[in-house]
């Protein structure tokens, strides 16, 4: 077919050679439902087979960088809750890892422990997410309605803490802005008695099912080496087969104390990824137990401690500040964004939901960061996509981006 | 665990003499500088070198010293580089100048297909040229952007201007 034969048609311009062409232009996405997120997928297809796929990021692109570097420490948490939003405590507390790591403030084991159960409930809800979005992707929509109901009480615990549930700012450089209330850890402790159940269900809905395994295994493969290369980390390592976990090579926040251990997987496929997600939430559970008995063994006066003894930089009480003078000016200079950072360089990695969350601070001894660097796990894992995609179906690119857990907000800063 | 911040430096002083300069140690990571134009050959013998074994690109960013050129140092563009030996558990760091006017730096897209995109990026907000970039053009910006935002002379919006009447924002 070399033109249009239709003379009707004469006033549809198409591009040139769009007549010829043997394989299809499909755009998927920004907003397209299937990908969760706002990025887009340039597919170019054979049928129903991918030829090629270019991605586009950047359609939520705020500028975090440059924000950074007119903002004092502090208020540079709440940039860091809308990188990765599904587990927004993870950067919070990384964040503030890193700021006392610069200002050589040492926090209280009582908070570590208490930032872990956080970081670690963090971690469940984002492989929650995760895992249940490739079950609706791949036609299961049961799961996901159903663990929902715990997401939701992880989010009540958060609220418990710090007041919000999305975009939490949880934490202060130093601990928490509040202890954590009894009925922070009533909740606690009714997750920890009840998700067990609900996971190991969640497990039989999925980890056997025959539709589920046909969808998922060999979709999406990567070897431990081109993974490497790709500079993927977290759970999408691990289902590769490497046993790199940051909460063990470089461990912070105590997480030295405790004991559990690294799933990984063999093919990098998205039915490991999902297997070792799963397992991932079985060791964050065990994590959580850990360190909630630790903290209950703080007793008296200790169980009272939620934040290290650094004035320059965490709020004294309100009542000091009526009363005391040098509670005043402390709140006053931190308020105002008046303290002076001590001059430095340091690279801060966490574990966060989807892998190796760094912060690369430079500061120059002014107010502000000089250079703040987010090291973005999924934007840096997400270019591997056209290489994953390449010769699969349709369906499969787009249970390949679930299982890849891609968060648009992290992606593009 | 065997590999520490001495060896590596010693290593690599051994192989590329004095051309490697300030290496300090902040915070325990071992870090230094290159002159730009032996970057790639650094990335390799780390990358290759059966000791070292730096095969993890954990980061790649730049940052703008716009000071550097008034004091005579040439280059007011750092590319920072952050390394991973997986194996032995060690991190480092080296930066590269390169003078503003004509940021031309080596890609290391070869060694590493995660640079890729990192390499973007510095592009888009540092304008770095990344010489044999398969695809070098902004990332995350629009495309029609005609600077490099993060250099030091673009500062954010000042807070208190006035002259904007904008009332769908309401300022």
């Amino acid at each position: 077919m070399s033109e249009i034969n239709n003379p009707k048609a004469k006033h549809i311009k198409l591009p040139e050679g769009s007549v010829e062409r043997q394989t299809t232009t499909l755009n998927l996405g920004p907003t397209h439902p299937a990908t969760h997120g706002v990025f887009q997928n340039i597919l170019e297809l054979d049928g129903e087979r991918i030829v090629s796929a270019e991605q586009t990021v950047g359609y939520i692109h705020r500028a975090f960088e440059k924000l950074a570097e007119r903002r004092p420490l502090y208020q540079i948490t709440t940039l860091t809750d809308r990188l990765n939003y599904c587990s927004s405590p993870i950067n919070n507390m990384g964040w503030h890892l890193t700021c006392e790591k610069l200002l050589g403030v040492k926090t209280p084991k009582r908070v570590d422990y208490l930032r872990i159960i956080i970081m670690e409930l963090a971690r469940i809800s984002d492989h929650l997410i995760c895992n249940s979005v490739v079950g609706v992707d791949s036609g299961a929509y049961t799961g996901f309605l159903y663990v929902m109901q715990y997401r939701e009480l992880i989010y009540e615990i958060y609220e418990e803490v710090c007041g919000s549930r999305l975009t939490t700012n949880m934490g202060r450089i130093g601990g928490f802005e509040r202890n954590f209330t009894n009925a922070a850890f009533e909740k606690l402790e009714r997750f920890l008695s009840e998700y067990p159940a609900v996971l190991k269900e969640f497990e039989n809905l999925f980890n056997r099912n025959r539709i589920f395994m046909e969808r998922t295994i060999g979709a999406g493969p990567i070897n431990a080496e081109r993974a490497l290369n790709y500079g993927f980390t977290g759970p999408n390592l691990r289902a590769a087969g490497v046993d790199y976990d940051v909460r063990v090579h470089t461990p912070y926040s105590s997480y030295e104390d405790l004991e559990f251990d690294i799933p990984i997987g063999r093919t990098g496929d998205c039915y490991d990824r999902f297997l070792v997600r799963n397992q991932e939430m079985w060791q964050s559970l065990r994590i959580i137990e850990q360190a909630y008995k630790k903290v209950q063994e703080f007793k008296g006066s200790e169980a009272e401690i939620y934040h290290a003894d650094a004035p320059a930089y965490y709020l004294p009480p309100k009542s000091d500040v009526y009363t005391k003078m040098e509670a005043l000016i402390w709140h006053f200079k931190i308020i105002m964004g008046e303290t002076e950072i001590p001059p430095g360089e340091i690279y801060q990695p966490v574990e966060g939901g989807n892998g190796e969350l760094g912060f690369y601070l430079i500061s120059d001894g002014g107010r502000t960061p000089y250079r703040l660097h987010f090291r973005r796990p999924c934007f840096i894992y997400y270019q591997a996509y056209s290489e994953l995609t390449k010769g699969a179906m349709l369906s499969d690119a787009i249970i390949v981006m679930s299982s890849l857990n891609l968060i648009a907000g992290e992606m593009d800063a | 665990m065997s590999l520490t911040n001495e060896t590596v430096k010693e290593k690599l002083i051994a192989k590329f003499g004095d051309q490697l300069t300030r290496f300090e140690e902040p915070y325990g990571m071992l870090g230094f500088e290159a002159p730009r134009d032996l970057n790639l050959k650094l990335l390799q013998f780390l990358y290759e070198d059966p000791e070292l074994n730096f095969q993890f690109l954990t980061d790649l960013t730049a940052v703008h010293y716009p000071k550097n050129q008034t004091e005579g140092k040439g280059g007011e563009i750092a590319v920072v580089y952050h390394l991973h030996n997986l194996r032995d558990n060690l991190r480092i760091r080296f930066k590269v100048f390169a003078p503003e006017e004509k940021p031309d730096i080596f890609t290391a897209t070869q060694l590493f297909a995660s640079a890729n995109w990192m390499e973007r990026e510095t592009y888009d907000f540092f304008g770095v040229n990344f010489i044999g970039h398969p695809n070098l053009k902004r990332i995350l910006n629009v495309d029609e952007m005609d600077y490099f935002p993060m250099l030091k002379q673009y500062p954010l919006e000042d807070q208190t201007r006035i002259d904007k009447d904008d009332a769908m924002f309401g300022r």
